[in-house]
């Protein structure tokens, strides 16, 4: 049977991509035109004290002030003149910076959702999975995503390296004439290399997706399982293919904000994040879609499994959260050290709140294994995971590019929904193209008697 | 005369999951069954209630969390308090991350091993205990189901032949 997409749906997306849109577009109308702009909305906001937020930085701030001051009495009065209007022209930044982050995170949280998910199909077909063919066109749904999700990242990225942002801070060749670090770097870290791997990583990514689609549209009009095997060998060398540029990836798109700081295992870190989240969005494109009455022969097996998964993930995602914290923790160097302390200081509710939704919430909700078949509560559970892993990917973006000016507001929650609106839109477009359920694949059988 | 079994051996796992549904249907009580390895399916064939082992883990973890914190506040912070990785903060919630993976070893460990122990005395397996088992074979390669007799004996032995048990052991009266 094939899917019809439903107009309450359709239009539902389209509303989320124009208020998005709109909330976006309001979210850079707002920015600073100049450094005492600036100033007066950063004094503003202080003032206001709204939020639990406004107050804290409030007194962050003027702890700041209170060292700040002393140390100016012992220098020349100069000096302290300069050092603050550098510091007025760094908010200047950071404000301008602030709906550029804003759609950054959310074009990169719902790309990464279509590639973990693209990664999680090419495991089963590398290891022949029998329970999973039912819900191989629902993967390959959402992997169309991948095509515009990447382009739109891609474009970000190039408006990067044009200063349209300054987001990275090592694409300004003012700041690395000042940085030794950075100049040691220079050889990986330069815009055009940047954007060669950006480009060569997309278009592996995006080549896989459309070869694999195509051969498994192939082999339900084929009469031998020829296509299922290239498929199988396309998808095993795709693996090492992505496990290394998706390493890379990470450090190029994400940690390379903070170009001082680094961690060996940040790759892995990325993969998990994005592993969690494109598992947890099969489960919940699945359990829409036998709400609706497709799909029928998916039973609360599947479900089953994929909610194990969700528990299993998310359990690994704590484990090189905690230790890629602990290693830094202990070894206390300043120059890695500081980015927890930043997060600590200025990001104490959604660093910590995040561990309890990513963590603690999975942990107790989805251990018991009768609730991981049941459909509701594994859609429930997916949100928050879901808002805990688009947390994550905030965690990591915004301290390194709006500092401590950071809010939940316009241009963040519009950037969720234009790029929650797109991704929905586009999903289930794909999803209308083809046939629900695949008939040829060898396994197919083995998949509609699953039980566990 | 109601604790009177027949017993019946079969020599396939497949016979024997066919002849448990077919008791079933026909509303006879299995007492219990012997298998020289675990058949997928047969408990709940058997109608077997479903297991409360994960609950019991789940407290033993509960234990095991409580045991390693208590024990490191007491030995690293009150005790002797150690200055952890050059932080004399003497707090516990302070030095937790370097408690995470023993909180974390001693859960999995009580969560572990007092369930498989609870599994054995469950099983009423303990030091010493002598074998139950009815036939020695069932260890080897039949498999043994042990029926309740209802009012016809002769009426169940023939069911049980017709399942296609090799043998069907009538106890002596």
């Amino acid at each position: 049977m094939k899917y019809t997409f439903s107009n309450r749906l359709k239009i539902g997306s389209y509303i989320a991509m124009g208020l998005g849109l709109v909330m976006l577009i309001a979210g850079f109308m707002n920015t600073p035109a100049n450094v005492e702009e600036a100033k007066a909305m950063v004094a503003a906001a202080h003032s206001d004290g709204h939020g639990g937020h406004g107050g804290d930085a409030h007194a962050d701030q003027t702890n700041a002030m209170a060292s700040h001051d002393g140390e100016h009495a012992e220098e020349a009065a100069g000096h302290g003149e300069g050092h603050s209007a550098s510091h007025d022209e760094h908010v200047y930044h950071q404000l301008k910076n602030r709906p550029w982050s804003a759609l950054y995170v959310a074009a990169f949280f719902f790309f990464m959702i279509s590639l973990g998910t693209l990664a999680f199909y090419a495991v089963n077909r590398a290891a022949q999975a029998g329970w999973a063919p039912l819900l191989f066109r629902v993967m390959e749904g959402i992997t169309a995503y991948l095509v515009p999700g990447g382009i739109i990242v891609f474009v970000l990225l190039v408006l990067s390296v044009l200063h349209f942002n300054h987001m990275f801070t090592w694409m300004d060749a003012d700041v690395v004439a000042h940085d030794a670090l950075l100049q040691g770097k220079q050889g990986y870290l330069n815009p055009t290399f940047f954007l060669i791997r950006a480009a060569i990583f997309l278009g592996g990514w995006i080549a896989y997706r459309q070869i694999s689609r195509k051969l498994s549209l192939a082999q339900d009009k084929a009469d031998d399982d020829s296509n299922f095997k290239k498929n199988f060998r396309w998808s095993a060398g795709f693996l090492v293919f992505y496990l290394i540029s998706e390493s890379m990836m990470s450090w190029d798109w994400i940690m390379s904000l903070d170009p001082h700081w680094f961690s060996t295992l940040f790759g892995w870190y990325v993969f998990a994040s994005m592993f969690v989240s494109g598992i947890t969005v099969i489960a919940m494109v699945t359990i829409y879609l036998k709400s609706k009455g497709y799909l029928q022969e998916v039973n609360d097996s599947h479900i089953h499994d994929l909610a194990k998964f969700m528990f299993g993930i998310s359990i690994f995602w704590t484990y090189l959260w905690f230790s890629q914290f602990m290693l830094i923790w202990y070894a206390n160097i300043p120059e890695e050290v500081t980015y927890f302390v930043t997060r600590i200081e200025h990001y104490k509710l959604p660093f910590f709140g995040m561990l309890a939704l990513n963590f603690i919430f999975p942990l107790l909700v989805l251990m018991n294994s009768d609730y991981k078949r049941v459909n509701w509560f594994v859609i429930m559970t997916g949100i928050i995971i879901l808002f805990g892993h688009y947390m994550d990917v905030f965690n990591m973006v915004m301290p390194a590019t709006v500092g401590e000016n950071w809010h939940l507001g316009i241009p963040e929650i519009g950037g969720i929904l234009f790029f929650g609106g797109l991704f929905v839109f586009w999903t289930f477009t794909a999803l209308t193209k083809e046939e629900l359920m695949p008939k040829r694949n060898p396994f197919i059988e083995e998949s509609r008697h699953f039980h566990y | 005369m109601a604790s009177t079994t027949f017993r019946a051996l079969y020599d396939d796992d497949d016979l024997l999951m066919h002849a448990v549904k077919k008791l079933r249907s026909e509303k006879y009580h299995i007492e219990e069954v012997y298998t020289p390895f675990p058949v997928h399916g047969l408990d709940k064939a058997m109608g077997l209630a479903d297991t409360r082992i994960a609950i019991t883990s789940f407290l033993y973890g509960c234990l095991g969390l409580a045991v390693a914190i208590t024990m490191m506040n007491y030995i690293m912070i009150q005790d002797w308090p150690q200055d952890i990785g050059g932080k004399p903060s003497f707090s516990y919630l302070e030095n937790m991350p370097a408690f995470v993976p023993i909180m974390f070893e001693m859960t999995v460990f009580f969560a572990a091993h007092l369930m498989v122990i609870t599994f054995y005395l469950r099983s009423k397996m303990w030091p010493f205990k002598k074998a139950e088992n009815p036939d020695i074979r069932t260890t080897d390669d039949r498999f043994l189901v042990e029926v309740a007799v209802g009012n016809d004996e002769e009426a169940l032995k023939e069911l049980l032949l017709d399942t296609g048990a090799v043998e069907v052991q009538v106890p002596k009266k």
